[in-house]
């Protein structure tokens, strides 16, 4: 019992990490076409100024996790501004090119200001404990990932639906170019998807710092390709689709982290992967996805 | 209140507006006709800001609004519908009508108060439909919707691209009705693109004949179908040319 349920909150602490990077990119990917493989970096950015400000004497975790979230909201928005504006109405592929060249360009230079090896990073190491519930042990991080994502995604969907600004970047996800014949300010959508984008992303860093104790320059990288393979699963564009997928996805990997005899571990991730091609030739459209009418995106 | 001055743009090697000019006045229903291709979109689509042209100039009000991007021009005060529906399908009827009403309260206030989400809703015999996505409405109710999203912006020149295209003869008329108290209540200058020619004799105060990029009539609707150029667009070569 006690095993159970503490890979279960395994998965769903797993499934909530992956929900939070994948709606970032969702954001992103549904308001302007973009795969934004450079949300790794997002996340890098975040890590490293949490890094560099404990290396300063910053000693408040509080102070640590708003300046990781501020942090990322801030670089998603720069990158926005210096990269992807340029090439906003670009053929797909060149967004996704300049993806990976800012993704590239900005590991690098952690690398070369910082360190090519990883860093360690103690501030946010209080997080992870281990609370007892009278006879279950649980990890402090994994019930405060699982909340706290959850609660993200609530005041995102409370945001999309309530307020003004979500309004509009609900309506430019469908169709942007009717969103600017109505008057509003695409740059300003663009940049609230951004930095919506990368607070999510700061939020996930805020995690994983606490979990690994330190940083290094592909921190994110592994975990946007699995965030991608989530909106995949999920539909891609679709924002509960993102969600879903995530999920989805951190209950498969424990899933057969659990199933498979110790000699077989190795397989886990090929056998992940065999599961989510099973499911895209079932549904090719992902789980929530709706089959993409591009003929919205043209002028 | 509209004023287009020698506007041209080519498209690779093809010339869809030459030095087109028109005039549209506050309150007045401007017919704008002319055969395929003859460049009526093109020309709506540079008023509207969708397309920069390459020379001339398109100003609202005596300011200048060529080549500052759509959501100049929609701020500005130009509205407009469009030829196939471009509705936000999965937003809700009202979240439509809503998405416009942002610009029209931030950058118009008095209009915004002037005309309510609800009011115009219930105008254009939407309201029963309010909460219900936008793409579920039958056709004709999806055409009411977007001239409701483009008023919502409290428009000072509503551009409406082929609006009666699709509907049948009953629903056409109540379309020339509501523009008709459209012109009554919002006082907006309108400029009506459509090849049902009864539907613009009905309701065009003036007529804009184009033919290949070119403005080549424009007046009274009565006298510009006596115009020879316009009758030989419409039927054909006459006999003594």
């Amino acid at each position: 019992m006690d095993y159970a349920l503490q890979q279960l909150l395994n998965a769903l602490a797993f499934g909530a990490e992956y929900s939070l990077v994948a709606l970032g990119l969702a954001v992103v990917f549904s308001i302007m076409g973009l795969v934004n493989f450079a949300h790794g970096e997002i996340i890098g950015v975040s890590a490293y100024s949490v890094f560099l400000a404990a290396a300063l004497g910053l000693t408040s975790p509080i102070v640590a996790v708003l300046l990781a979230v501020a942090a990322a909201a801030l670089a998603a928005v720069a990158f926005e501004r210096v990269a992807f504006r340029p090439v906003r109405y670009a053929p797909t592929t060149t967004g996704l090119l300049t993806a990976f060249g800012v993704s590239i360009v900005v590991q690098n230079l952690f690398m070369l200001l910082i360190s090519p090896k990883p860093q360690s990073v103690s501030i946010l190491n209080g997080l992870n404990q281990m609370w007892f519930f009278g006879p279950f042990a649980v990890s402090s991080l994994q019930v405060m990932e699982l909340i706290v994502s959850g609660l993200t995604i609530l005041a995102l969907v409370l945001f999309l639906n309530r307020s003004t600004l979500g309004l509009a970047i609900r309506a430019a996800s469908r169709d942007f170019a009717t969103v600017r014949l109505m008057g509003i300010k695409a740059n300003r959508v663009i940049a609230t998807a951004f930095a919506i984008s990368g607070a999510l992303a700061g939020i996930a860093a805020v995690f994983i710092i606490a979990r690994r104790g330190s940083v290094s320059p592909d921190l994110g990288f592994s975990l946007v390709l699995k965030a991608f393979v989530a909106c995949v699963i999920g539909g891609f564009g679709s924002l509960a689709g993102a969600a879903a997928g995530g999920m989805l996805l951190g209950f498969i990997e424990v899933g057969l982290l659990v199933a498979l005899p110790q000699e077989y571990g190795g397989f886990k991730d090929a056998l992940t992967y065999v599961i989510i091609v099973a499911l895209l030739v079932y549904r090719p459209e992902g789980l929530l996805g709706q089959r993409v009418e591009l003929g919205d995106k043209e002028i | 209140m509209l004023s287009v001055e020698a506007v041209s743009k080519t498209f690779g090697g093809v010339q869809a507006l030459r030095s087109a000019s028109l005039a549209c006045k506050a309150g007045e229903i401007l017919g704008l006709i002319g055969p395929n291709g003859a460049g009526k979109s093109t020309l709506v689509n540079a008023i509207s800001g969708v397309l920069k042209p390459d020379t001339g100039s398109v100003r609202l009000a005596g300011k200048e609004i060529t080549g500052h991007g759509a959501e100049y021009c929609a701020r500005a005060g130009v509205a407009r519908t469009f030829q196939t529906i471009r509705l936000f399908k999965d937003l809700t009827v009202r979240q439509n009508v809503e998405v416009a009403h942002i610009t029209c309260q931030a950058v118009r206030p008095e209009a915004a108060a002037r005309i309510g989400v609800d009011q115009l809703l219930a105008q254009y015999q939407l309201d029963g439909f309010a909460d219900v996505p936008a793409g579920t409405l039958s056709y004709g109710s999806q055409r009411r919707l977007e001239i409701a999203r483009a008023l919502a912006l409290g428009p000072s020149l509503l551009l409406l691209d082929e609006p009666a295209a699709g509907l049948n003869e009953g629903e056409s008329e109540t379309l020339a009705v509501a523009i008709e108290g459209i012109r009554r209540d919002v006082g907006c200058a309108t400029i009506v693109i459509d090849h049902d020619l009864r539907f613009i004799n009905r309701l065009c105060d003036r007529l804009c004949v184009m033919d290949q990029g070119q403005v080549i009539a424009s007046g009274q609707t009565e006298a510009v179908w006596r115009d020879p150029r316009v009758i030989e667009v419409y039927v054909g070569q006459s006999e003594t040319s």
